[in-house]
């Protein structure tokens, strides 16, 4: 059985379309992300599975419970973890996971068990008697995602759970999201992070203005775009105007201030490199890279038009 | 729907009305503790400051004035806390989208709403204790009756938090629903230390229909040597009757907010 089917889900905010009548089905048991940028509709999206925005159009089933027609049942399915937790904001990180999993209904004490033991997994025993306010972006976000984790719940709906943290700290979340799935948990996680998504998630869908424009494993969808790779031209001044290669990458490539990205068949961007480093415009180079597809070049390929992904 | 799925469901149920309860009032206390104790201190020195400011004033006045005055400051501690925090709270959170924390939680509604109104209505207990005594002792009036603080904070409370509830999870913007935390405190200060018979018609009409009014009344009589029961029992039931509907409004409210 699926952990969660959506058919056809539509949502529109006035003349928006935030969601547009999308379908995907996500496996008891997986890692599935949402990748996009800013403003794709993942939010939207996740907010309707957990029952906290109503459709206007569409079907949700959270292990086989339509939580569109009986949105309070998503609740006990599914833990979520939403981008800002001004609710728990002035308690401890302590706290905060014992009273939410006092909340999920789990007694005192084995909510205050639980509690300790997650502050622990998440290396946040040197802060956890501190209000959250008076602590880090990144150990605030960390402790919000105790909140999540407390009262093991079947289904783990997370919307940027890593958003803010340093690399250490988002490795203990994805080796904490890893042990719930080893234990059975599907979890649900959105991202702007093309390393997240291409480190921990079984399958990503990916976003756009509100579609999905592409559902599968990282390996697969980076494969459907295997034929282009990414060539990286820094330049330490102005590149010669009379070089043919260079005045063709420039009509391709995105430029960011000096550097310049440009996505071409392998062959192609192997015989541009070689005609840039042994041609004039090798001394204006800086520096350069040629690189495998990333998701991100998966999310352009298929037609993706913003550039706010991250990648570290 | 399949067995596995109708398990799924049996596994986890819903957090019962009192778990629930008990759960958002321990956040609210530990949140007071680390953030909000400035705010009550606050409130406490606000009705202690015009305690002494109309000491002067009222000098030779009669003792239902002085009882008028020591009560209604008393009150107002409930109404800056209860009615002007409650909404301001409620307000950020509902457009700071933190009503969502609960929401995603199994839990009933009306036990968030009114563990946040008994969390904020009990946070006014000391400050109204530490104002009806200094206020008895300045104005040379009778402790007797003090015990009447209890049921005053309980159902005035309940009644002004439900209120602030409600204006705070029902105004469109925060900034609206600080506004009306601040007018509604107003209105039960200058309804509350004024006597009705000084008051012009229309006010009389407005001090009648606030619940916080009654909850002056009441213990305004406890603050005599005589009181009249039956006048202080008529003015609970109304706190208890306008409590009810104010919550009840409050629920109403919550569920509003949090089904986009």
């Amino acid at each position: 059985m699926s952990a969660l089917a959506v058919r056809g889900l539509t949502r529109r905010f006035a003349d928006v379309v935030a969601n547009a009548d999308i379908t995907c089905e996500i496996h008891q048991g997986e890692m599935f992300g949402l990748l996009g940028p800013n403003g794709a509709g993942k939010s939207t999206f996740v907010r309707q599975l957990m029952g906290l925005l109503r459709p206007d159009a569409g079907e949700i089933t959270v292990l086989g419970e339509d939580v569109v027609r009986r949105p309070e049942l998503a609740p006990r399915l599914a833990a979520y973890l939403a981008q800002d937790e001004r609710a728990v904001a002035e308690l401890s990180p302590l706290v905060a996971a014992e009273l939410t999993g006092r909340l999920r209904g789990i007694s005192r004490a084995a909510a205050r068990r639980d509690a300790g033991e997650l502050i622990e997994e998440l290396g946040l025993t040197d802060c956890a008697q501190r209000p959250m306010v008076r602590l880090s972006g990144g150990q605030r976000r960390l402790a919000c995602v105790a909140t999540a984790l407390i009262g093991a719940r079947p289904v783990l709906i997370l919307d940027e759970p890593t958003t803010g943290l340093d690399p250490t700290a988002r490795r203990a979340v994805w080796s904490a999201l890893q042990r719930r799935r080893e234990s059975g948990a599907t979890v649900v996680l959105v991202t702007h992070n093309v390393l997240e998504a291409e480190t921990v998630l079984d399958r990503v869908a990916v976003f756009d203005q509100g579609r999905v424009i592409a559902c599968d494993t990282p390996g697969r969808l980076k494969a459907a775009v295997s034929d282009d790779v990414r060539l990286d031209l820094v330049w330490r001044s102005d590149p010669p105007a009379g070089d043919a290669t260079v005045t063709r990458l420039g009509e391709l490539a995105q430029r960011t201030g000096r550097r310049w990205t440009v996505r071409l068949p392998a062959a192609e961007a192997r015989a541009a490199l070689g005609e840039l480093t042994t041609g004039a415009a090798f001394a204006a180079l800086d520096d350069f890279t040629l690189a495998t597809p990333t998701l991100e070049d998966v999310y352009l390929a298929l037609g993706g038009r913003a550039h706010d992904l991250e990648h570290g | 729907m399949s067995a596995v799925a109708r398990s799924t469901v049996v596994t986890y149920p819903a957090t019962g009305f009192g778990a629930a309860f008990s759960a958002v009032y321990a956040g609210q206390v530990a949140r007071a503790r680390t953030a909000r104790a400035p705010l009550f201190f606050v409130a406490t020195l606000q009705s202690l400051g015009l305690l002494l400011l109309l000491r002067g004033v009222v000098d030779n006045g009669r003792p239902a004035e002085k009882q008028q005055i020591v009560a209604g400051s008393v009150v107002l501690v409930i109404g800056f806390v209860a009615l002007n925090l409650l909404a301001q709270r409620f307000g950020h959170l509902r457009a700071d989208g933190g009503l969502d924390y609960y929401a995603a939680l199994p839990v009933p509604p009306a036990a968030v709403v009114l563990a946040t109104v008994a969390s904020y209505a009990s946070f006014a207990v000391p400050g109204t204790v530490v104002v009806a005594v200094a206020g008895a002792v300045l104005y040379g009036l009778s402790l007797t009756h003090l015990w009447l603080l209890v049921p005053v904070v309980v159902l005035g409370g309940a009644a002004l938090a439900g209120i602030g509830a409600a204006l705070g999870l029902l105004a469109p913007r925060p900034e609206l629903a600080t506004v009306c935390g601040q007018l509604g405190m107003s209105v039960v200060l200058f309804l509350g230390l004024v006597r009705a018979a000084r008051m012009p018609l229309p006010l009389r009409a407005l001090r009648a229909v606030i619940p916080s009014t009654y909850a002056v009344d009441a213990l305004a009589q406890g603050l005599g040597d005589d009181p009249s029961w039956s006048r202080v029992g008529a003015d609970l039931a109304v706190c208890a009757g306008a409590a009810v509907v104010a919550l009840a409004l409050a629920t109403f409210a919550y569920r509003r907010a949090v089904s986009r």
